[in-house]
Formats: structure tokens, sequence, C-alpha cells
């Protein structure tokens, strides 16, 4: 059977998994990234969170995502795993898993992962606050659908 | 018939997570200005499209059979 390198699951992640899922006899490096729920956040207190995703196109993102990887940094094996649902302080929101035969672009590659999840991957997170909540939007404060669409690849970024 | 899926913000608007509105041939951007209109949705400029599981541009058609998802400014990892 084989195991799918994107994935969006409601229930905790297991790191040893997604490194299971990127190794290779060609590899030299595995770099992991682990994403967890802040309690502080510019002096506001987060009691829970709350995420959302459309599931099915979340799941075609994060593959692109591998596949914008791939091009960029030939030999890689990217795994990516996302949780939603109700996610307390310090739980595990994203694991990015990602294997090639030198370091250095596993390191690359496994912040240019993140990077996009928060540009075009459709999951969104509800803060509950002490005082209340909100959906978070647009955290990196750059909106980027001025045509409707998100930038999704442009070769001038390579 | 067009399916529309809403999340986040616009889903607690609407009291529902998908709508059925019957139009077709409109263009994201008329339907955007329709569901605006009809439904009283905010922030519906920060909303991006996407028809069938693919990010849409402003002027692409919508079609009877479509699946349309409204994508408010997505806030993952």
């Amino acid at each position: 059977m084989k195991e799918e390198l994107f994935e969006i699951v409601d229930h905790p992640i297991q790191l040893e998994n997604l490194i299971k899922k990127v190794e290779s006899r060609n590899a030299g490096a595995i770099t992991t990234f682990i994403g967890t729920v802040r309690e502080w956040t510019k002096g506001k207190r987060t009691v829970y969170l709350e995420y959302q995703a459309y599931k099915p196109m979340a799941v075609k993102m994060l593959a692109t995502i591998g596949e914008e990887i791939q091009s960029k940094w030939p030999n890689t094996i990217v795994a990516i795993t996302h949780r939603i649902g109700h996610l307390d302080i310090s739980d595990v929101a994203v694991i990015i898993a990602v294997s090639s035969p030198h370091r250095k672009a596993a390191y690359e590659a496994n912040e240019y992962a993140i990077e996009r999840i928060k540009q075009i991957v459709p999951i969104w997170k509800k803060e509950h606050w002490e005082d209340g909540e909100t959906w978070l939007g647009d955290q990196l404060e750059n909106v980027p659908y001025h045509d409707g669409k998100p930038h999704i690849k442009d070769e001038k970024d390579d | 018939m067009i399916n529309v899926l809403l999340f986040a913000h616009l889903q607690e608007e609407a009291g529902q997570d998908r709508l059925e509105i019957d139009e077709e041939g409109m263009r994201v951007d008329e339907f955007k200005q329709m569901l605006e209109d009809r439904y009283k949705f905010t922030q519906l400029d920060q909303v991006m499209v996407a028809i069938n599981e693919e990010f849409a541009f402003n002027n692409d058609l919508i079609n009877s059979g479509d699946t349309v998802a409204l994508i408010p400014p997505v806030s993952g990892g």
C-alpha cells in the first residue's frame, strides 16, 4: 500500500510516520518542521485553536507545493501532514519532512513548504482567545488576491 | 445548479456550509457580487474563488454543475 505523501487529518500527527515516508537510499539529509499551537501572540492569550480545511483541494495544493519543490530542488522527497479540528496549546498542527541528497536543499525546501502553505492551501485557523474568537486570515499581511487568484508559481521567484 | 461551498467566517455568516445557486454562465466577479447582494457576506473583496478545486480568475466562467468554493484568506500552518 502506497502511503500518501500529502494528508489532512483530524487526529494527532506522528513524526516518525513522516520521516519514514521520505526515507531514501539517495538521501543524505532529512529535515523536519513541526508547527505547534502557541499560547501567546502579541500579548493575547490563546485558549485553543480550531482548524478547518477544504480537504480535497487542500490535499491537491499540498501536492502542488511538493511539485514546486521537486522542480526547484531536484531529488528531494516531500511529505506534509496538516491536522484540522480542535487543537490545544502545544499540539502539533503541521509536520513537513523533506529528504535530499545534501542538507542545504532539505533545509531550504522545508522552509519554502511552510511559506507556501500559508499562501495557497485552503486551511483556516480560528483563534479562541480568553475574551472572544476570530477567524484569522492573511497572516502574512500580504493579501495576494488582486486578480482573484493567489500566486501559484512564477519562475521569476526561482 | 451551482454548488457553493463556504468556509471560515462566510460559513458562520450564512449559518450553513453550502448553498445551491440556480444561475449559470456568470463570471467569477459577477458571481461574487451576486452573492454579496443576496447574502450580505462581508470581506468578499478578499475572498478567492475556486472552481472544481482549482483557483479561478475573476473573468473565468461558472457553469451549471460546477462546485464553487469561496476561499477567505488562508491561515494554515
